[in-house]
């Protein structure tokens, strides 16, 4: 099948392109972006007047709960949100049920995903056997499976020797190591942030040295160890202090912020919304700031929305029982471009945070649209004005603080290894 | 929360939290208290105005006094009164709350009086009942208890009068009080010059400025010039938490006895939202001396429980 895509604005960050032009595409991958190529007739024709034509967006956290837990989502049902929402890959947290700690595992959650057409889709290895932390799991079997890094989700480690000799392992086999740091006991099972919030309501309340100072922790094992760590959804200014002084003495660390994190803080939650509990919680007004200024400059790698859709049941209760976090896939581009219109951001940027930043990190060959490279393109209309609401909500969750509201920027085109998978 | 709580006349329609309630709406609570009152503090024994309607006190955490005033609250306004204990297992059963509340209210009640062990629970159910359903918190987590909260301002309005001259100090567990939270929030509305919590740092809330309180770890600092001292419950969990060595040392640093009473002022009025622990954060003789008006808070308790489920009700179409 070849498609064409005529006239729109091509950005692609990892080749500094951003122009008005084509793009051919032939057998599933980037033929040309300049010149017709030889004997090239076009199956499908694509008018991206007025669009921008992008590569897909890569998601780093992404739960489709399937196998475990379909009835909150599935990967059939996960998929086609994610394919409207722009996203070409996903990569998924070991925290499925049964979880990832063993090679069939992995293979399930591929063949799944053959079922539903959406191939590109990246199983995270547990680092410990059922992400218990206290042995480890064989994650290089793991990732002889396709799983493309480890992770021990949002559970503890037993301690921190285990902690330590995990990461050791893991760098024996060059995998790298995707930690939300957050300490268990100092999180205490909170659920709001440990500031205004958890004062006046009695909220069980998650201090930032939970995260800082598990993040402290591990920036020094991975000096020690010589352990890759990509840490996922920041949440804290400290946090950004501590990293980018471990970049800057050339640790090999990277980090990603929730997306939600940039819009929503503490002091903007309705009281007892359940749709605004998520882990790690809202913060200040402060550590907004510091994220969305890390982000831009480059302390932050990348962006995600840790998509977590849930059952309506699951958000069904008072606050603190209700289950944490939101669905997330098809309000990710809307939300990026919001911050590109705030001045957050430049558009190539935000672009480039959710797709060559995220494959550099995961070490995929994706992201980009290099002559040669996969055909995972998102076609997006910048200034496409549409309200989240239940007619065009595809995830299974509805599980969103942002439901009702009216976004901006809709994809109408995504395509993946050059087959349209979405189309609006 | 306002919203929540109150309907489109600005009435009350649950009450949740102190929080969103003006001083005008706390003053009528108070007043209409006064009116279920006899001067001699006594409360009136019977009224008739709300028979034929049903209270269900709906309780998910234990508790006998709280539960027996609205007990009695409700039988001297003539309601049916039905009690039920639900252990906070309930849910081991395999119902959720939701479920709980919708079944009962199948059973045409017109009122719930609910505690619960987690903060918000209250607000959950006000925002999911039937329209002509009222939600009374009778304790949330560590949220808020906000009739506790009118029955302490009745008391002191009774004692004191004037509450801008006052200072009031809060002594013991603030990190964990419900009461404590809607306490302040009432003192604070009702215009009191300053409000003052006195605790170690582990049982303090982190943002605890953000209460509009002043904080003090130490009781005879704390204590300087207070009109009111309201002492907490210390509860037994803090010492298996690490928030605090023992007993001893707490009564040692925070307890309350005749001499560390007087470091407030000499006519300092004693209150305590029971029940006491005797020698741990009060002591006997200051628990049953003559400042402490510890067991009048608990008469008042019955009649500003009658205000509040009266006032509730006459939206509803009943005539106070």
């Amino acid at each position: 099948m070849n498609i064409f895509i005529k006239n729109g604005r091509i950005i692609d960050p990892a080749n500094n392109i951003d122009r008005i032009g084509n793009l051919y595409i032939s057998h599933g991958k980037i033929v040309s972006l300049k010149e017709t190529p030889e004997d090239f007739v076009a199956d499908k024709v694509i008018d991206a007047r007025h669009l921008i034509v992008c590569p897909g967006f890569i998601e780093l956290s992404a739960r489709l709960r399937e196998p475990g837990q379909t009835q909150k989502a599935t990967i059939a049902s996960e998929t086609k949100a994610a394919a409207k929402a722009g996203i070409t890959s996903l990569c998924i947290p070991p925290d499925t049920q049964p979880i990832i700690d063993t090679p069939a595992v992995a293979e399930l959650i591929h063949e799944k995903a053959e079922l539903a057409h959406y191939p590109n889709i990246y199983p995270i290895a547990a680092i410990t056997k059922q992400l218990q932390g206290k042995e480890l799991a064989s994650t290089y079997s793991l990732k002889q499976a396709g799983c493309i890094a480890v992770s021990q989700a949002q559970q503890p480690f037993g301690n921190v020797l285990i902690l330590k000799r995990a990461m050791e392992y893991a760098a024996s086999h060059d995998l790298l190591f995707i930690h939300q740091p957050l300490d268990y006991y100092l999180s205490n099972q909170g659920c709001v942030h440990d500031g205004k919030m958890a004062t006046c309501y009695g909220l069980p309340g998650i201090p930032a040295i939970a995260e800082t100072i598990a993040l402290t922790q591990c920036l020094e094992l991975s000096k020690e160890t010589g352990c890759r760590v990509h840490f996922s959804q920041l949440s804290c200014a400290r946090s950004v202090k501590l990293l980018k002084r471990a970049k800057s003495s050339g640790l090999a660390v990277t980090a990603d912020v929730a997306i939600h994190q940039l819009h929503i803080t503490e002091a903007k939650m309705p009281v007892f919304d359940s749709a605004y509990h998520v882990i790690p919680p809202f913060r200040t007004d402060d550590d907004q700031r510091a994220l969305s200024k890390a982000l831009a400059n480059g302390t932050i790698d990348a962006l995600c929305c840790d998509h977590q859709p849930h059952d309506i049941d699951a958000k069904l209760g008072a606050f603190p029982e209700t289950e944490a976090g939101i669905s997330g896939l098809e309000s990710l581009l809307p939300l990026m471009l919001a911050l590109v219109n705030e001045g957050t951001l430049v558009l190539n940027q935000g672009i480039a945070r959710l797709t060559t930043d995220v494959a550099n990190i995961m070490g995929l060959e994706a992201g980009t649209l290099s002559l040669g490279a996969s055909a995972d393109i998102c076609i997006f209309d910048a200034n496409k004005q549409w309200q989240l609401n239940q007619e065009n909500w595809l995830s299974r969750g509805k599980n969103t603080p942002f439901w009702g509201q009216m976004l901006q920027g809709q994809v109408t085109h995504t395509l993946q290894t050059g087959k349209i998978i979405y189309e609006n | 929360m306002k919203h929540l709580q109150l309907d489109n006349h600005g009435e009350l329609r649950h009450f949740l939290s102190i929080e969103g309630l003006n001083q005008p709406l706390l003053t009528q609570i108070l007043d209409t208290a006064e009116s279920f009152v006899h001067d001699s503090g006594k409360p009136i024994q019977k009224y008739p105005i709300l028979r034929g309607k049903t209270i269900i006190n709906l309780f998910f955490e234990n508790s006998t006094r709280t539960r027996t005033t609205f007990d009695l609250a409700a039988t001297r306004l003539s309601a049916d009164v039905i009690n039920m204990d639900i252990a906070t297992s309930a849910t081991s059963k395999g119902e959720s709350l939701l479920d709980t509340i919708h079944n009962l209210e199948a059973m045409h009640i017109d009122m719930f009086v609910v505690r619960h062990s987690v903060s918000g629970a209250a607000h959950f159910i006000a925002q999911h009942t039937a329209p002509h359903v009222s939600v009374i918190n009778a304790g949330d987590g560590r949220h808020a208890h906000p009739t506790q909260a009118m029955l302490d301002m009745f008391t002191i309005r009774r004692y004191k009068k004037d509450f801008s001259q006052l200072k009031v100090a809060i002594v013991g567990d603030i990190l964990h009080s419900r009461v404590a939270r809607s306490q302040i929030q009432a003192l604070n509305t009702l215009g009191v010059s300053e409000v003052r919590v006195i605790a170690p740092k582990t049982l303090l809330p982190t943002k605890v400025e953000s209460l509009q309180v002043t904080a003090c770890n130490n009781l005879q600092q704390g204590l300087e010039d207070i009109d009111v001292i309201i002492m907490l419950r210390l509860q037994k969990e803090r010492m298996s938490g690490a928030l605090l060595p023992s007993e001893a040392e707490y009564f040692k640093c925070f307890g309350l006895n005749e001499t560390t009473l007087k470091y407030a002022k000499p006519d300092a009025l004693v209150m305590h939202p029971g029940p006491i622990n005797r020698g741990v954060e009060i002591s006997s003789s200051v628990a049953d001396g003559i400042q402490s008006v510890i067991l009048q808070q608990v008469s008042y308790g019955i009649a500003v429980r009658m205000a509040l489920i009266s006032m509730l009700m006459a939206k509803q179409g009943v005539q106070q």
